[in-house]
């Protein structure tokens, strides 16, 4: 039954072959079940979840359900959902009630989806393995002894090990597609400003993107159907058009020209997750896609550019924690100053504390020029070059990540090893175009995720592309054992 | 670019955070390494680029001025550490 995709869910509860408490309820004690191990969720709402799949049951009865009515996800717990803790994975929020509701949720709700728990993360969405949580760090349900990836491990490994059907994320630098590709789900991350910023907590502004983590393209078909599209809230939020992101699922790849960015394939990438790539760069071939090697040649100042415009503008995100209307506050303050400072000292770990700083820096009098207006102006080389190269081709494909999960605790002590990580993600958020993981194969038994990036506002043919390709290999549907076993 | 103990004590005070010598030491090390790997970026000509803020060079869309939320105050005062008579406490400011 856990093994299910969003399209015959759907079909089997309005068939009344089960029903929507059912489902929560077999969900909820997969989480009861697995969560001591793999500490993917921070909060559960087993209460308020089966009150909603009644509600969901008996909106299906009387034929007013929304098109995800009784589905049950979970959410990162950086998007505010009103009347639940909401923590973002910080000392600093850890007694924090939204007041309000994010847009994300808040249209997965109206759509008729359930919350089955608020998702772990690396505290304020800043890590690429998950270790940076007030919460304690999420494991990798294939290999217990590794990451899930970062900062939507704990969305990544809900979905991985069976504790829901889907699950949202965000994305700043690629915290949805690594976490995904390390745990062999699939995980979108949309144009800048195709899904609203509203009511997530923000870390670096011009780069964060909401986005659906799931099994498989047409379950992030089903969630973006529900979260794509114009927010009034969001003053960043895209006025374009939004589409039905199932209609084009089953159109034939013929024709399509797939570029391959020597960038990717150079120097630190892991064999086997090469050897994958190009195994799944063949089924695409032999789908009918044409292969073009492309060139990204400034793809190496993404990581310079990426850690300081994201600090910068993080700086100036979580200057809002101040001790004084929300979050947490120091005892005994002396004097104003005094309450400042010890409260985020204490509120914030290290790492955030580290990348505060690195912006407050390249923010001040008489660096703004050589760090910010610089990287900003490197940040225009690099959308010129994705420009450039969707001019010559329909998508853009490579590996998500050099390597695959590495092992907890080996990169915590050189964290710009761990930054380096990120050099295939980065640039994506940079040029602000929308990019996929797709599970494409195992290197040393752990999972390989495949990257289809795509021009502005391409959603619709980056999951048709995606969804060709599940319908031709059976890598995302491979479980964990430990789902097997359990 | 490395930074002595003095600039991290004066980055640390621009974004409010009390730093102990221990964390000084620490961040003064860890910051400089990132520093290190940003200092990358001079080595580019970017002469004649405009600077990217915006990656669909969007401009910030404004409303009508008109009210359009209802009165919140009690909810957003619930999550205050420190609040009286409808207003947040913090530690006296002036004498």
């Amino acid at each position: 039954m856990l093994e299910q995709n969003i399209s015959s869910l759907i079909k089997k509860l309005r068939k009344k072959e089960i029903t929507s408490v059912e489902l929560t309820q077999s969900y909820l004690t997969k989480i009861q079940e697995l969560n001591p191990s793999l500490n993917s969720f921070i909060t559960v709402c087993s209460e308020s979840a089966l009150a909603a799949a009644k509600q969901a049951d008996a909106a299906i009865d009387a034929g007013t359900a929304g098109p995800l009515a009784g589905i049950p996800i979970a959410h990162k717990d950086l998007f505010c959902t009103q009347g639940t803790l909401t923590t973002c994975a910080s000392k600093m929020l850890s007694n924090f009630i939204a007041p309000y509701e994010s847009t994300v949720t808040a249209r997965l709700e109206q759509a008729g989806a359930i919350m089955l728990g608020k998702t772990n993360m690396d505290e304020f969405a800043m890590g690429s393995s998950n270790e940076n949580s007030h919460y304690g760090l999420v494991k990798n349900p294939w290999n217990l002894n590794q990451v899930p990836g970062g900062s939507s491990g704990g969305s990544a490994v809900a979905v991985a090990a069976g504790m829901a059907v889907a699950t949202t994320g965000t994305d700043t630098g690629g915290s949805i597609r690594q976490p995904a590709s390390f745990c062999g789900i699939t995980g979108l991350k949309p144009t800048y400003g195709r899904v609203s910023r509203f009511g997530m907590i923000a870390y670096a502004s011009s780069l964060d993107q909401a986005g659906p983590m799931a099994r498989s393209a047409e379950d992030c078909a089903h969630l973006m159907n529900a979260i794509a599209g114009f927010d009034p809230q969001d003053s960043t939020s895209a006025e374009v058009d939004t589409e039905d992101y199932l209609a084009d699922l089953n159109k034939p790849l013929d024709g399509l020209t797939i570029g391959l960015p020597k960038e990717y394939f150079g120097e630190g990438l892991d064999s086997g997750v090469a050897d994958a790539i190009m195994q799944a760069v063949k089924e695409f071939e032999s789908l009918g896609a044409t292969i073009k090697d492309i060139s990204l040649p400034n793809l190496k100042l993404s990581i310079p550019a990426y850690y300081v415009i994201a600090p910068s503008e993080a700086s100036s995100n979580l200057s809002r924690f101040d001790g004084v209307r929300y979050g947490h506050r120091c005892e005994d303050p002396k004097d104003l100053l005094d309450m400042y400072t010890r409260s985020r000292a204490e509120g914030f770990s290290k790492e955030v504390q580290k990348r505060i700083m690195v912006g407050t820096y390249a923010l001040s009098e008489g660096y703004y020029d050589a760090y910010y207006l610089k990287a900003q102006r490197i940040r225009r080389l690099i959308k010129q070059d994705f420009v450039k190269a969707l001019n010559e081709v329909d998508v853009i494909m490579g590996p998500v990540a050099p390597t695959t999960a590495f092992s907890i605790g080996s990169k915590t002590d050189d964290p710009v090893a761990m930054y380096l990580e990120d050099i295939y993600t980065l640039s994506v958020n940079l040029a602000g175009i929308p990019a996929m993981s797709v599970p494409a194969g195992f290197s040393n038994g752990m999972p390989v995720g495949l990257q289809i990036m795509g021009n502005y506002f391409a959603e619709s043919k980056l999951l048709n592309i995606a969804h060709q390709f599940q319908q031709n290999t059976d890598w995302h549907l491979q479980t964990p054992s430990m789902e097997k076993g359990a | 670019m490395s930074l002595d103990k003095q600039d991290v004590q004066k980055i640390a005070h621009l974004a409010r955070l009390a730093l102990t010598e221990e964390d000084a030491s620490q961040y003064q090390s860890s910051l400089s390494s990132v520093l290190e790997l940003v200092e990358q970026m001079q080595s580019v000509d970017t002469e004649g680029v405009e600077p990217l803020s915006n990656p669909l060079e969007m401009t910030q869309r404004l409303r009508a001025d008109e009210v359009t939320e209802i009165n919140r105050r009690d909810a957003f005062l619930a999550n205050a550490p420190s609040t009286e008579a409808g207003l947040f406490l913090v530690p006296k400011v002036i004498d």
